[in-house]
């Protein structure tokens, strides 16, 4: 369970994240939607601990995030996450960038650590680029090898920050299909998106942000189908 | 008909003096390599902490290598200590490579995206092991050419150091030209080895290069 309570976030002087307070839990799907600079990327990296918070907790699993007693390469082994932009290794192959971190982190062997990197690269569809590097890859492949990179790790939850929006149009059924698939496996899953279908589609509940604050918060069909505020109404127009 | 004075012997001479050219580029690269990383590392990581660094080294680049050789050479004299215009050569060569490699390091090191690193940390890579395993690679592949420059400018610079009294290999051409005055040959020779020296050195670093360059 990833418990967010009043979470407080400034850059220098500028807050960004005004007191969010948020729970996702074992199983569950949240979207998180809205304009940009409303802070979403922001709260996402807060709880893995990219970002130091200046307010409020944030638990995973009942463990304080933002403690300083918290060994944060430990705990950000259950959590995956995937960004805009994908960020391969590029002196790395797709499937070393996928064994590193189960290797030097988990401390697998390098048999285990291919059998994995393997088997997640498969899922993802990507057995038979294993030994290109990423620089040949599409942008699409290279978000899936993202994808599977952080799931090797096998996390207990996925973040994904508008895994998305720097693809070519033609490239993002292949993501959303690898994010719906990691849905229907029971992945418990934050999601930025832009991608208002898919996310009443993939979503147990749906977090409309504005000025890093949940403005409305719901059930999918509600918050999308049926928003309460009008700024929640405004936006989904704007993106439609 | 072609007639000279040089012979096999004056050949093996310079051959001598081009050893000691490739020993003191040896060991200035080998110093320059282990000082320039280290430091390149501290200038790219703690910026402020390394400032004073930086200062010193910016000296070590903007006073001609000339100037350098005598004057430690003198102070060597004045301070007494006991060490031999060869190795004199050598730590002034490396230091010097050191301040140039610092700055290449640092801009390599600079060159990762923070994003990048972000990424390796999110996967619970530890501050050292996003250094040594994704820092430091991509940093070495950016910096690469940069170092071979350096190799092959301090190779030339060497010939600096017959002004504190080292028979390298122009020191040693122009000892043969005063001998049998025939400078042009003599030249000639002598810029061939430094050629093929360079030659080796270019393509063995070339070679390192495309291999990496296949990857992108
Ligand atoms: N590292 C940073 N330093 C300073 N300001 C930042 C930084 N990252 C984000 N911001 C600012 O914080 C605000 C929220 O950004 P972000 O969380 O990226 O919004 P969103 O993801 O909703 O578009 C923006 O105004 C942005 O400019
Ligand atoms: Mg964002």
């Amino acid at each position: 369970m990833i418990e967010i309570d009043n979470v407080h976030k400034s850059f220098g002087d500028l807050e960004v994240v005004k007191g969010v307070s948020l729970t996702v839990n074992k199983g569950e799907v949240v979207s998180i939607i809205g304009g940009s600079g409303s802070g979403k990327s922001t709260l996402l990296m807060c709880i893995n601990g990219l970002e130091p918070i200046q307010k409020g907790h944030i638990r995973v699993d009942g463990i304080e995030v933002h403690d300083r007693a918290t060994n944060l390469n430990h705990l950000r082994q259950k959590i995956g996450i995937v960004f805009q932009q994908w960020n391969a290794f590029p002196h790395l192959t797709v499937l070393e960038n996928v064994m590193l971190a189960p290797r030097k982190v988990l401390g697998k062997s390098k048999a285990e650590a291919e059998a994995l990197a393997v088997q997640q690269l498969t899922h993802v569809g990507l057995g038979d680029k294993l030994k290109a590097f990423p620089g040949k890859l599409s942008g699409g492949q290279q978000q899936r090898m993202a994808i599977a990179r952080a799931l090797a790790m096998s996390p207990d939850y996925m973040l994904f920050d508008e895994a998305t929006s720097a693809l070519d149009p033609q490239l993002v059924g292949e993501v959303l299909d690898t994010m719906r698939m990691l849905a229907e496996d029971g992945m418990t899953m934050v999601l930025v998106t832009h991608e208002i279908r898919f996310a009443r589609d993939v979503s147990d509940r749906v977090a409309f942000f504005r000025n890093g604050l949940v403005h409305e918060i719901g059930s999918p069909d509600q918050v999308i189908g049926n928003p309460v505020h009008a700024e929640t109404a405004a936006f989904l127009k704007s993106v439609k | 008909m072609f007639s000279t004075s040089f012979t096999w012997n004056d050949f093996l001479f310079l051959l001598e003096g081009a050893w000691v050219t490739l020993q003191l580029t040896t060991w200035a690269i080998l110093l320059g390599t282990v000082a320039g990383l280290l430091f390149g590392l501290m200038r790219a990581l703690l910026p402020r902490a390394s400032l004073p660094l930086a200062w010193v080294l910016d000296v070590f680049r903007s006073v001609p290598l000339l100037i350098q050789f005598v004057l430690f050479n003198s102070l060597k004299s004045i301070v007494g200590l006991n060490i031999s215009a060869f190795t004199v050569g050598c730590i002034v060569l490396g230091v010097y490579a050191a301040a140039y490699f610092t700055e290449i390091v640092r801009s390599g090191v600079l060159a990762v995206p923070f994003t990048t690193r972000r990424a390796s940390r999110s996967l619970g890579l530890s501050y050292l092991q996003d250094l040594r395993y994704i820092v430091l690679p991509i940093a070495m592949r950016v910096a690469f050419p940069g170092w071979l420059n350096l190799v092959l400018s301090v190779m030339k610079d060497t010939a600096l150091v017959m002004w504190i009294g080292i028979v390298e290999l122009l020191r040693a051409s122009q000892i043969v030209v005063t001998r049998i005055q025939e400078p042009m040959l003599v030249l000639c020779i002598a810029g061939l080895i430094y050629y093929v020296m360079s030659l080796v050195v270019a393509r063995l670093g070339a070679r390192l290069e495309k291999r990496w360059q296949e990857n992108d």
